[in-house]
């Protein structure tokens, strides 16, 4: 039934900065203190207070604009948005209507079958967030809200986006997409739980073919990809149901409820709104230059895009591991801090895909906590490229490193773990397995090779993983070939 | 007429005003009377003049990101109508 619509999604994005003070006054961002305990008289509006623009709330979002292909207005304002609501203490936000920062940007994302496509990024704003309300729920609390001021008046940038997405899965190919490149650029943290990346969607289905938009939905309160992905597929069969019984859609704002997987209409927004903006004669102008425009461009980080396409060129990695390495800032620094001291980057790569992510997963650590470091992993491979150890006996070093914390040489010296490549020894260990097992040695002589594999693994385990593989593979294949004296 | 009554009615709405229907009556002659003036204005020739937000010629005026001290939550909520456990109190606002 839902084959015969199409499906229309805009989304708008609220990015927390990650500044150490509010967008308009001096009051601290930092989450979790007492309540009302981070205010002054700008936040709580009360009455003459002055509001400022924090400097670095600007070039953050001159940033983001850059690193999402828009333009930067040369002349932009603020504008008084007016409402009344109990979070909200002046009755207005202060916001930018006429004149964002940035507009007509665009991002490109990874659609079916490995197509890019092109979504439209219409403005990004910067604007002041709301406070904190808490409903009672006690008995005694049960009349009431409470009205927590602390958030309010911490920077959001506003990234609105065309309605150029026309599934849940392009939805959140963006969605990951502007996630990845704010906590690159430093300015969010990225929490989508504690409301750091909010998402809102805008979602209209039309049948196929008609050019006109449908009617949209907007839905609100959604704190995680998973959880968007899920409130777009609801919407998109609601709306069908209702068209194919004959119904209409109605434009309204809508709560996603993760815990059953529905949305319901919020009520009471009948009254459409009418914010009558204008502009705050609090706040001049905002005038930005080509200079100083230049000058946040020329210190951008490297974002993914640039950073994968080193990897794959200049390292030489696979797409797949490049696009892991990449998905987290965090993971493509340490990955980088790997190469820095030994550049064979494909094996740094195996070992942070491999061991290192295993390991930080079953810990549920991330990698900024790892207890072994870039130079700790890069001593293990040291010894693996000079022959010190196996690669067996490597993942032995890096689970006792993970525990004790101490150096691969440190490891490798008190548990006697370097590698035997003296082939005397070797040979002996190789003469007694080919003993010990006259039928295999037969059947491998009458060509079934693949029995090698179970010599060298006799020979690694009788040596206690410690002879070197490529030497006993060698010198078994040698042996095999030709029958020894004496042997039968 | 520039205005009606009835725009009036939701502009007071909208700035949570309750006018009687006396004053009412009374807004909506005055806001017309306002709205004529602007047709006064409207008769000069602006074109090629930039639309003014401010009128005083000043632009970019910034703070660094440092933090100051804030007031705190007591004198934050000195004269809040109620509060508790350091919070503003107010009525219910779902249900």
């Amino acid at each position: 039934m839902r084959d015969k619509y199409e499906v229309v999604i805009g989304l708008e994005v609220h990015v927390q900065m990650t500044t150490r003070t509010k967008i308009f006054c001096g009051c601290s961002t930092t989450f979790g203190n007492e309540p009302n305990s981070q205010t002054c008289p700008v936040c709580l509006g009360l009455p003459g207070a002055l509001p400022v623009l924090n400097k670095q709330v600007v070039e953050n979002a001159i940033m983001t604009g850059l690193a999402t292909n828009c333009k930067i207005a040369p002349r932009s304002l603020f504008a008084r948005k007016n409402y009344f609501y109990p979070d909200l203490p002046k009755g207005y936000q202060i916001s930018q209507f006429e004149l964002p920062i940035c507009e007509q940007g665009w991002l490109d994302i990874e659609v079916e079958g490995g197509k890019q496509k092109r979504i439209g990024i219409t403005r990004i704003h910067m604007e002041e967030d709301a406070g904190k309300l808490l409903h009672g729920d006690t008995p005694e609390s049960s009349g009431n809200s409470f009205v927590d001021l602390n958030r309010a008046c911490t920077p959001l940038l506003e990234v609105v986006s065309e309605p150029d997405m026309r599934s849940s899965d392009e939805a959140i190919a963006y969605l990951k997409k502007l996630h990845q490149i704010v906590i690159y650029l430093g300015v969010c943290d990225g929490n989508l739980e504690e409301g750091s990346f909010r998402c809102d969607a805008n979602v209209s289905i039309r049948p196929r073919g008609q050019k006109e938009l449908g009617t949209r939905a907007e839905l609100k309160n959604i704190n995680s990809f998973r959880f968007i992905k899920q409130a777009i597929e609801y919407e998109i069969d609601r709306q069908a149901e209702l068209l194919e019984d004959g119904g209409k859609v109605i434009q309204e704002t809508r709560l996603f409820d993760s815990n059953t997987g529905v949305s319901r209409s919020m009520r009471g927004k009948e009254e459409a709104h009418d914010y009558r903006y204008f502009p705050d004669p609090d706040l001049v102008p905002l005038v930005i230059d080509e200079t100083w425009i230049e000058a946040i461009r020329t210190e951008l980080p490297e974002l993914p895009e640039s950073k994968y396409r080193r990897y794959t060129e200049t390292f030489g990695l696979q797409a797949y591991d490049a696009s892991v390495l990449i998905a987290e800032k965090a993971v493509a620094e340490y990955f980088e801090a790997c190469v820095a001291l030994f550049d064979d980057a494909k094996s740094c790569a195996n070992w942070i895909m491999g061991e290192l992510s295993r390991r930080l997963n079953d810990n549920g650590l991330t990698i900024a906590h790892s207890p072994v470091t870039p130079e700790m992993l890069v001593g293990i491979l040291q010894r693996v490229a000079d022959n010190t150890i196996s690669g067996n006996i490597a993942k032995k070093v890096f689970e006792t490193m993970w525990q004790s914390g101490q150096e691969a040489d440190i490891i490798i010296e008190e548990q006697g773990l370097k590698q035997v490549t003296d082939s005397g020894a070797i040979e002996k260990i190789v003469d007694a397995v080919i003993a010990a097992n006259p039928e295999q040695v037969a059947d491998y002589r009458a060509g079934k090779e693949k029995l090698i594999g179970f010599f060298v693994g006799k020979v690694m385990q009788q040596s206690k993983g410690k002879a070197n593989p490529g030497m006993v593979n060698e010198l078994m294949k040698k042996k095999l070939a030709f029958p020894l004296y004496g042997e039968k | 007429m520039k205005i009606t009554r009835h725009e009036v009615e939701r502009v007071a709405v909208l700035a949570r005003l309750a006018l009687t229907d006396k004053e009412l009556d009374a807004m909506t002659g005055q806001m017309n009377q306002l709205l004529d003036y602007v047709d006064t204005l409207n008769r000069l020739d602006t074109d090629g003049i930039v639309p003014t937000a401010h009128a005083v010629p000043v632009e970019n005026a910034f703070r660094d990101d440092v933090v100051r001290p804030s007031i705190g939550s007591e004198r934050a909520l000195m004269n809040a109508p109620a509060a508790a456990d350091n919070y503003f109190r107010v009525p219910k606002i779902i249900e």
